[in-house]
């Protein structure tokens, strides 16, 4: 019985390189696929490229393809990638570069180009899911609008003997989705198969989060050799039912505890998890632990998808300021509040614009707004931050917090400050009838 | 006894939402779980800063519970002023919830 074994080689654009170089030489793969792309890079990389029409894709490509391309084409295995971020094209030239610096010959890349739909969307008449606004609200601000595709331009690209798949804005599980549908020859509405395909892909998507990443509290779940933690891949059979690992000899764990903690990750109704080419279900989902880091996957099933792609609008937001500083010893957390208020009043005086402001303890209640300290904590950092309409504004708060080492309470110290520019997300959807995909070849 | 106790947890993100599992580490403390720890103090604990709408969904056959709530992350993480404007850390404080069991 055929298996098809798929790792993952990065869970997001940041990630470790040496897991996914143990997995493409020791894992047996016959695809390797990377996650890089989060909601808002794409956005970012719109604006790179606006900027150079070279430049708009994942600045680690390079890096990531010299450290898996010997394996890979020594042992067949395919990659598959969402780094084309706002250029796929360009990142599939950047590829080529790459295979033939390192005397490769003959190797297929692929570049799915269609996702990017920011004309139709700003010629259409869409509503904003967010606000229920219509998205011509945003006037000038909008840089970007990107669907999120399903997998028929990977299978396309598979089937065309691609031997790296370079995406834009594809939905994530379908970077592993895709190439179970091109080796099993799943029907397009074969729902339970392509439900328990996206389980496979949503598992594998985050990478280390399926095997101890996340998850380590010691005393309560102990993670063996975190240092080396390895990434998953999962052997896959015909029916979407599938085994996830990892390779022999690396950290990590994969347990039937952290596949539950991955299953339900970014999951909202656990019967209804929405995607390009089915609505997966994952509520009868279950897990066996088979042996020591082997998990059976089975019980996944789908429904009819909606017909309708979710589409990522990016848009400039104004801009956020911020200041920080540190105080310590007895009387600490009064110090903390004194400074914040001494703050919030000096702005109100001085009068930059502040849309939105927050302003916290580290040490107290900056993850959860309205905490109260047990017992007096022994340092505290106070953060305060804001948003303004201006750059200019913006950097008035950090300024206001940096003051404070001189005129506000007493022992202060440590500061820093910052102002960025903020590019918001919003969501509208279209139908899946206005987007097509395209497959260029490139061969090095 | 806390959550923490019999119970770990994760927090995932999307958008303006937020969601946190509750898992139990062993069969037998499930029905514990499922009864003691509702929608409602779920909310209770986070408090009117992240919403107050809360949700719950139940897995039986994997002994967990998916928490989601709604306008909790202060516009989600492309434009929240929070430090950890993922939420990823919320979960965790969950884990403080007071079990009667």
């Amino acid at each position: 019985m055929k298996t098809i074994r798929i790792g993952s080689g990065a869970g997001f654009a940041g990630d470790r390189i040496e897991p996914a170089v143990e997995l493409v030489e020791k894992g047996g793969l016959d695809y390797l696929s990377f996650e890089c792309l989060a909601e808002r890079t794409i956005a970012l990389s719109q604006q790179e490229k606006m900027r150079d029409p070279s430049a708009g894709y994942d600045r680690m490509l390079e890096r990531r393809l010299k450290a898996v391309l010997p394996a890979a084409r020594a042992n067949g295995t395919k990659i598959i990638t969402n780094m084309g971020a706002a250029n796929p094209k360009a990142a599939a030239e950047a590829a080529r570069r790459v295979a033939r610096g390192m005397g490769m010959k003959g190797l297929r890349i692929a570049a799915v180009t269609g996702d990017d739909i920011l004309d139709l969307i700003l010629a259409g008449d869409y509503t904003l899911d967010e606000s229920g606004r219509p998205v011509s609200d945003l006037g000038n601000k909008i840089v970007s609008a990107n669907a999120y595709t399903g997998l028929d331009g990977i299978v396309d690209a598979l089937a065309k003997d691609a031997d790296i798949v370079i995406t834009g804005r594809a939905a994530d599980p379908v970077l592993f989705l895709a190439p179970l549908v091109h080796e099993f020859d799943w029907a397009r509405d074969d729902w339970s198969a392509l439900g328990r395909g996206t389980l496979v892909g949503h598992l594998l998507e985050c990478a280390a989060q399926v095997t101890g990443g996340y998850f380590a509290d010691p005393g309560m779940k102990d993670v063996p050799d975190m240092l080396h933690i390895g990434y998953p891949l999962a052997e896959v059979q015909a029916d979407g039912s599938a085994i996830v690992t990892k390779v022999d000899g690396s950290g990590g764990i994969v347990s039937t505890a952290t596949c539950t903690e991955q299953l339900l990750y970014e999951v909202h109704d656990p019967s209804a998890y929405f995607q390009p080419d089915v609505i997966a279900d994952f509520s009868g989902v279950t897990f066996h632990q088979e042996g020591p880091d082997r998990v059976a996957v089975d019980g996944a099933d789908g429904r009819a998808r909606t017909g309708l792609l979710k589409v990522s609008v990016g848009y400039v937001d104004g801009w956020i300021g911020e200041g920080q500083i540190s105080y310590a010893g007895p009387g600490a957390e009064e110090r903390g509040r004194l400074a914040l208020q001494l703050v919030e009043q000096r702005l109100a005086e001085l009068g930059p614009s502040v849309v939105e402001s927050r302003g916290e303890l580290i040490g107290v209640n900056s993850v959860l707004p309205g905490a109260v300290s047990q017992a007096p904590p022994r340092e505290v950092r106070m953060r305060f931050a804001a948003r303004c309409e201006t750059k200019d504004d913006a950097i008035r708060i950090g300024e206001e917090v940096e003051s404070l080492y001189l005129n506000g309470p007493y022992g202060g110290g440590g500061v820093t400050k910052q102002a960025r520019e903020v590019v918001g997300i919003a969501s509208t959807f279209v139908p899946e009838d206005l987007v097509s995909q395209t497959v260029t070849i490139l061969e090095s | 006894m806390r959550l923490r106790d019999i119970a770990h947890s994760r927090t995932g993100d999307k958008g303006d939402t937020c969601n946190i599992s509750v898992i139990a580490y062993r069969a037998e403390d499930w029905p514990l779980i499922q009864s003691e720890v509702t929608a409602e103090r779920v909310a209770a604990h986070f408090g009117p800063a992240m919403g107050g709408n809360v949700v719950r969904y139940e897995l039986p056959q994997l002994h967990a519970l998916n928490f989601v709530l709604r306008g909790a992350l202060a516009g989600g993480v492309t434009r929240s002023l929070a430090l950890d404007a993922h939420g990823k850390a919320l979960g965790s404080t969950i884990l403080d919830m007071e079990i009667d069991g």
